[in-house]
This record gives structure tokens, sequence and C-alpha cells, in this order.
């Protein structure tokens, strides 16, 4: 990344979260900071680790995948890329 | 409340996929006739899903070098390397090992599972970070998990991926070690360690090999595919095991590092666990020895691996990789390859039935494996049989699932 660091913002994390997500919504459930990924979505503990993957390169950040233990809802996987985020 | 009752998703796929009298992750050898032939089910079968890659399970030398130990030091050490269970023959296998590898020293360990677990949680700890490759084997996820390091996955085989990950990191906040395998279990691919070395050396990181499906049958002196690829001067740490091409079991880490011998009181998965049997490193010895002094046992391995994998690439089964001791058959579906290894099962050729998420990219497929001690007509009988099973099969590949870049 070029320029000044620049935190990002929980909101707009969760919503780009969830448009990576909408591929593997087949129940097409209305996604929120509440749904839970593997219980609502059925999203194993691969193809989470594959989008945390993903996030990495997204925002050109690295989230060690033992936060994974931490993250249960698409809101506590927002939180964790803020907190990951350049300082 | 019930404690199992977090498996009922499991137990309805079993349930769903599985019937009771084929259950392809409870096979019975009913009798071991060889290192390619054992009756499954009354049924005289050929054994085409082992890791008996040099098939020297049956080798004389090593039966007589694990009877002489049996006899002469007992059934079993019953405790620790650190306590009581050091004997002359681990520390001559130890010995052996290095010499093989041309490794400056090497540390046995009592399963290959362990092997991993112990070097990842006694190199790594929680001010480092270990890079391992997205398709790695469970024991280096638990090893990683063990050891309390950061851990951070890079896509699989994918050198310039890693290159992007150990970028992100500050250079100089943690030590990192990048850990891959030579060639993967599951689909029997090899890794390009060429490119990861020079990524490794370029970010100051170490690298370790598992070679345990290369050990015995990658390279001029079957050290692996770091010795197949030139990189084993790049190569930091060798780890592998015992249990497939040496056929026994336990496993080793080698390096030339001088301070490798102070994970033996650092390293829990060695510290506190019984050591070998002193006839199973008796039997390793020896089949260290035939393998370093028969170059043959590769060859003919060699041989039948270009016929298998040459009639199913004619055939046009979908398979996983290039040529190895492993060659895995794509199949449309869980259902579908369970269907397939059933009626091969009933044919008298067993091989492995892998479906997700024990696999990469939720494929299911048929795992052959490749022995030296199968003769060509096990070859051409495995091969017709596959084939058969495929034809008869539908083989439209699976619709692609949604998957993350």
């Amino acid at each position: 990344m070029s320029g000044a660091p620049v935190a990002f913002d929980e909101g707009d994390v969760g919503e780009e979260i969830r448009r990576m997500l909408a591929p593997f919504n087949a129940a097409d459930i209305a996604m929120t900071d509440d749904t839970d990924i593997a219980a609502d979505l059925q999203i194993d503990s691969v193809d989470t680790m594959d989008l945390i993957m993903a996030i990495e390169d997204k925002y050109d950040i690295s989230i060690p995948i033992n936060l994974l233990s931490e993250v249960r809802t698409i809101g506590d996987l927002a939180r964790i890329v803020v907190q990951s985020s350049p300082k | 409340m019930d404690l199992f009752d977090k498996f009922q998703p499991l137990i309805g796929l079993r349930g769903s996929l599985v019937s009771d009298d084929a259950d392809p992750f409870g096979v019975c050898m009913d009798e071991v006739l060889s290192a390619a032939e054992a009756t499954i089910n009354g049924r005289r079968t050929i054994l085409a899903g082992t890791n008996n890659y040099l098939g020297l399970t049956f080798d004389s030398g090593a039966i007589d070098a694990a009877v002489g130990a049996l006899r002469k030091e007992g059934t079993g050490t019953t405790g620790s390397r650190i306590a009581n269970g050091t004997y002359s023959g681990h520390q001559a296998l130890e010995a052996d090992i290095a010499r093989f590898l041309g490794r400056r020293s090497a540390i046995v360990f009592t399963t290959g599972y362990q092997a991993n677990l112990g070097m990842l949680a006694g190199l790594a700890g929680p001010k480092d970070t270990i890079l391992i490759d997205a398709d790695s084997h469970a024991s280096i996820y638990d090893g990683c998990k063990l050891s309390g390091a950061e851990i951070i996955r890079f896509r699989h085989n994918d050198p310039a991926d890693l290159d992007r990950r150990l970028g992100r990191l500050d250079p100089a906040a943690s030590n990192k070690l990048v850990v891959v395998e030579g060639i993967y279990s599951m689909f029997g691919d090899r890794a390009p360690l060429a490119e990861f070395a020079e990524v490794k050396a370029r970010h100051n990181a170490y690298l370790a090999v598992d070679e345990a499906h290369s050990f015995g049958v990658f390279g001029e002196n079957g050290r692996g595919v770091a010795e197949a690829d030139g990189v084993e001067d790049k190569t930091d740490f060798v780890v592998g095991t015992f249990s497939k091409s040496l056929g026994a079991t336990g496993g080793f880490l080698a390096s030339d590092h001088a301070v490798l011998d102070i994970l033996r009181v650092a390293s829990r998965p060695y510290m506190y666990t019984a050591s070998l049997t002193p006839s199973v490193a008796a039997s390793v010895g020896a089949t260290l020895r035939r393998i370093a002094a028969d170059p043959a046992l590769r060859a003919t391995l060699w041989r039948n691996i270009d016929r298998l994998h040459g009639r199913l690439s004619d055939a046009g089964l979908s398979l996983c990789a290039g040529k190895g001791p492993i060659l895995a058959v794509r199949t449309p579906g869980p259902a579908e390859a369970y269907a397939m290894w059933r009626r091969l099962l009933e044919a008298g050729i067993y091989v492995n039935l892998a479906i997700p998420p024990g696999t990469p990219g939720g494929v299911s497929l048929l795992r052959c494996s490749v022995s030296a001690a199968h003769t060509p007509e096990h070859i051409e009988c495995i091969a017709d049989a596959l084939i058969a099973v495929a034809g008869s099969a539908n083989q439209t590949p699976a619709p692609q699932t949604a998957r993350f870049g």
C-alpha cells in the first residue's frame, strides 16, 4: 500500500465481508453483523480460513489464523480486520 | 445434553454416505499376505491404498533385525527418551538418518505425526511466525497450534503468494518459519521447492520441508524432493516419517543447525511419550540401509508409476497431479466416489476414499498409491478396475461450488 496508513471503518469492512460471503448464502438469509458464519451460512472451517486469506489480500494485512477462535459472527470478523489495519 | 451432540452433523453425513457393510474408514485386513496383497472380506485383494511405496514391510533384513532386537531388548522401552527410553538402537538410528540425509544431526520421534508436532512446537514459540501451505497435513496444523506461534496460511504451492504474505510481516519483529511438503498426501502434487527456497532466502526466513511422501521416492539417493530439486542446502529442516517408504512407524527431524539437540529437552511431543520400540528402531535402520544400497527398488517403483499413470491418463481419467507415488483420481462427488470405491473393493482392489472436508478444494477422490512391491500384473489389474468403474460412473465433474479467491 502506498501513502499514509488508513484505519478501516468497521461498517465498511462488515459490508465487504457480506459481499464476499454472498456466493455462499445459498438460503439467501439477510446477513447482519450477528450472522453466525458457520451455523447460519454452513461455511466450514477450511472455507473460513480461505475467507481470511481473501480478506488479507483485499486489505493488504496479516490476520493470523490463531484469531479464528475469536470469530463466530460477521461482526467478530470485521472487528479483527479493523484491529489488524495499519496503525 | 450429551457430550456427543456436537457430532450429530458428522453422524448424519456418515450415515447418508456409507453403508454399514462397506465402511471406507473402517476396512479391516483379515490377513496380510504380502506388501501388496491382503484378504479383505474373505477376498484376495490388491493393496493400492497404502503408503508402502518401496514395498519394504516384509523386507527379510528388516524382519530379522526387528526379531533380533525384540529378543535382545524386549517388546518396549516403557519410557520416554529423556527418562529410561533411550537405547543404543535409537542413537544409532539417529546417526544413520543424519548420515543418509547428509545432515549434522537428527532426532527420532515415536510417530510421524509427533515428528511434525515436535518440530513445530519445539522450534517456534509465541513470538515467532509460522507460514504454512493451505493444504498442509493435519499434523502441521496441530503442531502450529501447539507451538503458540502466529500462523499465516499461504495459497497452496504458490511461492508468489508466500512472497506477498512474508512481505506484509515486519522483518525484525519475529523469526519466520515456512513449512511445505515435498509431496502432498491427497492430490500427490509436488511443491515447487526451488522457488520456495528462493522466496524464503529473500525474506531471511527458515524453511522446513516435510518429505513424508517423498523420502525414498525422489532424488538420486532417495532423500526426497529437496534432493531432486537441488535445494537441500537451502532447506533448514527436513522432517519425515518411517511409516511410508521405510515400512514401519515413527518419524524424524534432521538439520545442520548446531543447536538442534536442545529440542530433546524443550519439545514436549519428544519428551512426554514413550520412545520407539527397539524392534521398530532396528527394522527402520535395516530398511534405510536397503534404500541406500538398492536403487533398483526406486527404479521398480517408478516403472510402476509410469505404467499406471500412463494407463489412467490414456483412458481419460481426471488425475489430480503428475507422476508420483500417489495417483489421485478426481470423481464427480462424494456419493459417486463412494460407489466407485465400493465397486473397486468388490473387484479385489483396495484404494483410499477421500472426501471433503478432508480434501483440498472440496474434491472427492480415489487415492491410489503405487508400490515397488506391485507386480506388472497388479498394475494392470488396478488400471483395468479403475478404468472400468470410472467408465460406468458419471464422470462429469461436479459443479464448482463457491470458493474464496
